[in-house]
């Protein structure tokens, strides 16, 4: 979502056009895969191990690592998407609607909370994330999930499970869909 | 958008917005801990010259899901019983700098010009007989909830209508989105200016019962029974009211609704009032989501025009 946004907003605004691709659509499935590995070996099973998505970027993202979570492990375990608009610290900054639905529909007391999102960037989207969480319990740990991390980190976050280390300059944008992971700029 | 001062600030398409944002908000308020960061730092003043339950505690509790701060203002404990004016009531209040004032008063077009005065947002909480905007929003947000669009709806409107700012911000926003919009009142209880609005108007609520979506009453405002406008309150449930017999004519899965506070056994019997698809206890919970996101779009959305046209 974060990439998304920022996108749309001034000093971003206009259109994305991408220079290399840097991910195939094989390249994905094969990162997913890992890092579901990844996730049950961490968290010794899937036993109160939940997945959430942060709405927009990072849904279908989920779904695909729970998916492969199931096919690897057998076990099934709940998916929520999660909006963080109401929880950014840059309301006010620059237009922000919320875009998709929050659903959380089960209890996160106790549980191993697995947040998924496509590009992991100054982590401030995280830690707006990290603070909705506190409204729908206490995890007994949350992890992180992303397809790409681009660096540039604002505070001190860092993933659990990654798919691609991608060294960017900041003017960059980092596109990631199923079919790949663009690398571009956005022109006016 | 910097005030909410009636329904044709938002338009059609406000109107939508806020009712999407509305469903955000919703979802908030059903959290185990329902509060968001969003307007922390914010303050939110409260200004009502009229009595009020739900209204005000709506926007109080709206208000605070969003972390704003409250500042209560209440007309009974206040200089404005030693004549302080409404100017320089709202004077001492923006001098305290709150970011959205509030406003109720008995007098039509007060909201619009304390809006002259302050550098603070301002809401329309209700004024004299002229509007009540968030009142209209809830409802259009319930309909929707309900019956799934306003567009195409057949809403009957009954009772009080000249008294009613509720039924001119109605009119206005269920117009708006493109519903058909009957109202049935006796006729010294419809406004002199009624044939301009875009609303048909009837005389028999027999008429119409059988073939409508949303049957909305409205209070019959005892108050103003002094102006001899109806013979008897008996005599107006029996020909005006939404009795046992008339609802049953409703129908399946028409709405009964109505803004309260409800007089019951009057304007509608109460054995109507416990069913189903009387929604009035969802209007007043719907009504704190639908203030949120009017809160949020007065105080934390910027003001730029998002880009439009870019996939998402």
């Amino acid at each position: 979502m974060a990439e998304r946004e920022r996108r749309r907003t001034p000093p971003y605004g206009g259109v994305f056009i991408a220079r290399t691709q840097v991910m195939e659509a094989e390249d994905i499935k094969r990162a997913i895969w890992r890092m579901g590995h990844e996730i049950i070996e961490r968290n010794h099973g899937l036993d109160g191990v939940v997945i959430i998505g942060l709405q927009t970027g990072g849904v279908w993202l989920a779904t695909d690592i729970a998916s492969a979570l199931h096919e690897i492990d057998g076990a099934e375990p709940p998916l929520g998407t999660l909006d963080v608009a109401f929880h950014r610290d840059d309301i006010g900054l620059r237009p922000l609607l919320p875009e998709a639905p929050t659903r959380i529909p089960f209890n996160l007391d106790g549980q191993a909370v697995v947040l998924v999102d496509d590009v992991l960037y100054t982590g401030r989207t995280i830690r707006a994330a990290l603070d909705a969480l506190n409204s729908y319990g206490r995890p007994r740990a949350v992890q992180l999930a992303v397809m790409v991390d681009r660096g540039h980190r604002e505070l001190p976050i860092r993933p659990d499970f990654v798919g691609k280390n991608l060294p960017t300059r900041r003017d960059e944008v980092v596109d990631v869909h199923r079919e790949g992971v663009d690398l571009g700029e956005v022109v006016k | 958008m910097k005030h909410l001062l009636s329904i044709n600030d938002l338009g059609a398409e406000g109107i939508d917005e806020v009712c999407r944002l509305a469903d955000h908000f919703t979802e908030v308020s059903q959290r185990p801990i329902p509060k968001v960061p969003t307007l922390r730092g914010k303050t939110v003043a409260m200004l009502f010259y009229e009595d009020s339950t739900r209204t005000r505690l709506s926007f109080e509790v709206a208000a605070r899901r969003l972390s704003a701060d409250v500042m209560g203002f209440s007309v009974s404990s206040s200089s404005v019983n030693k004549g302080e004016s409404v100017r320089d009531t709202v004077a001492t209040i923006s001098a305290m700098g709150p970011d959205a004032i509030v406003v109720r008063h008995r007098s039509a077009g007060v909201p619009h010009q304390v809006a002259g005065w302050t550098s603070a947002s301002v809401i329309n909480a209700g004024d004299g007989w002229h509007e009540h905007p968030t009142q209209a929003l809830l409802d259009c947000y319930t309909i929707r909830d309900r019956l799934g669009s306003v567009a195409g709806r057949r809403i009957v409107i009954l009772g009080d209508i000249k008294h009613s700012r509720v039924a001119r911000s109605c009119v206005m926003a269920f117009t708006a989105l493109g519903a058909k919009v009957t109202l049935v009142a006796p006729a010294t209880l419809l406004p002199p200016a009624v044939d301009s609005w875009p609303v048909d108007v009837c005389s028999s609520l027999d008429a119409v019962l059988s073939d409508c979506d949303v049957a909305y009453g409205l209070r019959v405002q005892q108050e103003r029974q002094s102006e001899a406008l109806l013979p008897s309150l008996r005599e107006y449930t029996a020909q005006w009211g939404l009795t046992v017999a008339r609802a049953a004519r409703l129908p399946a899965g028409a709405l009964v609704m109505h803004p309260g506070p409800v007089n019951r056994g009057v304007e509608i019997a109460p054995e109507v009032l416990d069913r189903p698809n009387a929604t009035l206890n969802e209007q007043v919970r719907h009504g704190v989501a639908v203030r949120m996101a009017v809160l949020y779009l007065l105080l934390a959305a910027d003001p730029e025009p998002r880009p439009q046209g870019e996939a998402s």
